[in-house]
């Protein structure tokens, strides 16, 4: 088969908008996907500062740039945030992250430039798809930045849209419905895309069980997006027919908006959102989650220089994991009165559920047993992930539990649970892989130094940030609060966490200066990688050549695969790695 | 571009499909769950409800018993076309892709002489749940047909001089979009009872 045309003969055919812009090639598209999504991750962590500055200096001008606003502008007279502006911040705050930033990097950055190269794939198998998918995506992510300039500004009836609220708030939340269904076809087609390359493009000799374990993982979650996120597009067309045609699907008989009656037919059932919103919402979560427990479990193997411990019960734990994840939606909503016998139904199911997650997670950790560890940037942040995420996990325990629930409803304890898993979790691995396939992607390594700086302080920061809000929602202080909590007496012993918490983000964000300048400075001037396969790797993608060029074709030759994707230190051999391409052990 | 894609023409061997149809197939069970979707909130809705209109106090049976008609043979049309083609009998595959296409077109035509008559009626979907629930699924799934209509449309005119440059891939084209016509025929068999007749 003719799979290697060679690449360079095609990297001169095409115009320069062919190659780097509308580009059909899943390395380009990857870095496209990576690139945006991490600026929107930026974006969406400067939103979050200005409201942990309202949090800490309730109604007081924001510091440096609160001067530049005038005392009749709509969001920030005089520097201060309205309530309003700051309900905006929150419900763009969670969509960017979560939508505009971590699903984009973690699925369409990682998946799309690593994995077709994990299993030896020329490209993904429809690469117009792919182009149109990132184009989609930042369709997406225009229209929800555009909505802040409306009148009334973005939507600001939370991420999760609860109607009634939603259903009669400003316009902003009509382009939160248009932008979600923007991100919900992108991530269609790149779902698609995933499933179909695994299924189909495999190398000659890679088997099921010989997939790395990061491609299984982004495998579960192509089939998670694929089958969870047309639940929100439903609902997503509902709300806007409640909004743009008068509909009632979630607006009850009866219903009083700000003393008067609303005019609409009635007859329809806020729960109806909930239940839709959550067969979506909970999957998501796995699609933050598995995507950050395939990098981390790369990064393992290799820097512990031996093959994964529990492989196999790894990959059917992601299958039963992934099953699971779409019958445990409603614990989120123990607290609307479904009824005993379906919250039991749900609480245990959420228990089932912690069972894989702790298989995968304990395996990460057993992996680390024995080993000699090389303590590299992305093995820091790999190992960081894996207490991190675990207090995550753990925190989510009593929230599951029906009755434990009641008290922890809605306040700042679920906030610090969720970040657990996705900042210093998921976040942590897609630093972890960054750090790890930058060579891969220019050729060049980012700095030790800088990332173990980056690393630290991200590490100390982070905690500031999150487990005070354990501490302050244990005290029953609500979420969502323009004050903090200043208004309300059982908040003030926990009030002072408040400075804590605000001081530590906004150190957090000066964390970041040492990445970004890494990123930038070592894709010119970084320390050239010493070979193709500069961590001594087993998998596929460290045979190619380094900073592939960025046309269609992958591989000098068509790869064949002859092993498993962790064979480090195989006894008799005289490396401590094993290439899964390499035929006999030597 | 000179690269090639393996297995977009021809199937591999150990799945023994080609990657346009499992696209489809995949494509296809998300759209289960879009659907899905909506007939459970349909149920939600009702069972919530304290009175539910029987659809026919709305809705014009015999019209839609007819467009049930209709699309179901344009089913069949659609998989004459496909065998057609394999049977390279390419006259008779342009007659019933041109047939299928009619009779899309004609479903469409009906479904909106309905629709005018409900707003001539003043049946808004914003009348009650019940209306709002039928504009809603019939709407999204008339989108669906209009969108195999045009797909249909391409592969029967622009589209076609593929048939001379690479018959195998046009032929799956054809197949997969057959798989979608079906689909969106199959949505139909289950809307129909449910909006019109329980």
């Amino acid at each position: 088969m003719q799979l290697n045309t060679s690449a360079h003969d095609n990297s001169h055919e095409l115009p320069f908008w062919r190659k780097y812009i509308f580009s059909t090639d899943h390395k380009v598209i990857g870095i496209q996907y990576s690139i945006t999504a991490l600026l929107f991750m930026l974006f969406g962590f400067s939103l979050m500062m200005m409201m942990r500055w309202q949090l800490a200096y309730p109604e007081q001008p924001l510091p440096f740039i609160g001067k530049f606003f005038s005392e009749d502008n709509p969001f920030l007279p005089g520097g201060v945030l309205v309530p309003e502006f700051y309900n905006s911040l929150g419900a763009m705050h969670g969509t960017i992250m979560v939508f505009l930033g971590i699903v984009p990097l973690a699925v369409g950055g990682f998946v799309n430039y690593v994995m077709p190269l994990q299993i030896g794939a020329p490209d993904m198998a429809f690469p117009k798809l792919n182009m149109a998918s990132y184009w989609v995506y930042f369709i997406g992510g225009v229209v929800m930045l555009y909505s802040f300039i409306l009148p009334g500004g973005a939507a600001n009836s939370g991420w999760t849209s609860y109607p009634p609220l939603a259903d009669v708030a400003t316009v902003g939340q009509t382009y939160w419905l248009f932008g979600m269904i923007f991100l919900i076809f992108s991530s269609l087609l790149g779902a698609l895309n995933t499933l179909v390359t695994v299924i189909q493009l495999r190398a000659k000799g890679m088997t099921w069980m010989r997939l790395p374990f990061f491609v299984w993982a982004q495998f579960i979650t192509g089939f998670l997006l694929l089958l969870a996120f047309p639940a929100l597009e439903a609902a997503g067309f509902l709300q806007l027919m409640d909004r743009l045609a008068g509909t009632s699907f979630f607006l009850p008989t009866g219903l009083v908006v700000s003393g008067e009656k609303i005019a609409a037919s009635g007859g329809g059932s806020p729960l109806l959102w909930q239940h839709l919103f959550w067969f979506l919402a909970h999957p998501e979560v796995y699609v933050l989650i598995l995507p950050a427990l395939g990098i981390v479990a790369e990064i393992i193997a290799n820097n512990t220089r031996k093959p994964l411990w529990g492989y196999k019960s790894m990959v059917y734990s992601l299958f039963f994991l992934g099953f699971m994840s779409f019958i445990v939606w409603a614990h989120h909503m123990y607290m609307t009165g479904m009824g005993n016998v379906i919250s039991s139904f749900f609480q245990i199911t959420t228990m089932i559920i912690s069972v894989p997650s702790v298989i995968i997670l304990s395996c990460l950790f057993l992996s680390l047993w024995g080993g000699s560890i090389r303590f590299n940037t992305p093995m820091l942040f790999a190992l960081g992930f894996l207490p991190m995420f675990g207090i995550g996990g753990l925190t989510g325990l009593p929230l599951g539990l029906s009755t434990a629930n009641i008290h922890l409803h809605d306040t700042y304890y679920v906030i610090g649970h969720f970040h657990y898993v996705v900042a210093p979790g998921t976040i942590f691995a897609l630093f972890a892989g960054i750090y790890y396939w930058f060579p891969k992607v220019t050729g060049r390594m980012m700095h030790e130094g800088l990332g173990k700086i980056h690393f630290w302080f991200s590490m100390v920061f982070m905690n500031g940030i999150f487990m005070p809000m354990l501490i302050q929602g244990l005290a029953g202080v609500s979420r969502r609060l323009y004050d903090g909590g200043l208004t309300y007496a059982h908040a003030a012993p926990v009030l002072h966490w408040n400075k804590v918490m605000s001081y530590s983000a906004f150190a957090l964000g000066i964390a970041q200066i040492p990445f970004i300048i890494n990123f930038f400075w070592s894709i010119y001037a970084g320390k050239k990688a010493s070979s193709n396969n500069p961590w001594d790797a087993t998998t596929l993608e460290w045979t190619a050549t380094s900073s592939p060029p960025l046309a269609h074709g992958n591989f000098e030759q068509e790869p064949e695969v002859f092993r498993g994707p962790y064979e480090y230190s195989l006894p008799g051999a005289s490396k401590d790695f094993t290439p899964q391409n390499q035929r006999e052990i030597v | 571009m000179s690269m090639e894609i393996p297995y977009d023409v021809t199937p591999r061997p150990d799945t023994g499909l080609s990657n346009g149809k499992l696209g489809m197939w995949l494509f296809l069970a998300s759209e289960v769950m879009l659907f899905g979707a909506l007939f459970s909130s349909y149920i939600l809705l009702r069972v919530g409800a304290p009175v539910w209109p029987k659809g026919s106090e709305f809705l014009n049976i015999p019209l839609a018993s007819l467009n049930t008609v209709i699309l179901i043979t344009s089913s069949i049309t659609m998989v004459m076309a496909w065998a057609s083609l394999v049977m390279k009998n390419v006259k008779k595959f342009k007659l019933f892709l041109s047939l299928t296409i009619f009779l899309g077109v004609l479903f469409l035509a009906i479904k909106g002489f309905e629709y005018h008559h409900k707003f001539e009626s003043g049946f808004f979907p914003k009348t009650n749940t019940f209306l709002a629930i039928y504009f809603t699924m019939t709407g999204i799934h008339v989108l669906h047909l209009l969108g195999g209509v045009l797909v249909n449309l391409y592969f029967l005119f622009p589209g076609i001089s593929m048939l001379k440059t690479d018959p195998g891939r046009y032929l799956g084209r054809i197949e997969v979009s057959g798989l979608y016509w079906s689909f969106v025929d199959l949505v139909w068999i289950f809307l129909f009872p449910t909006l019109y007749l329980l």
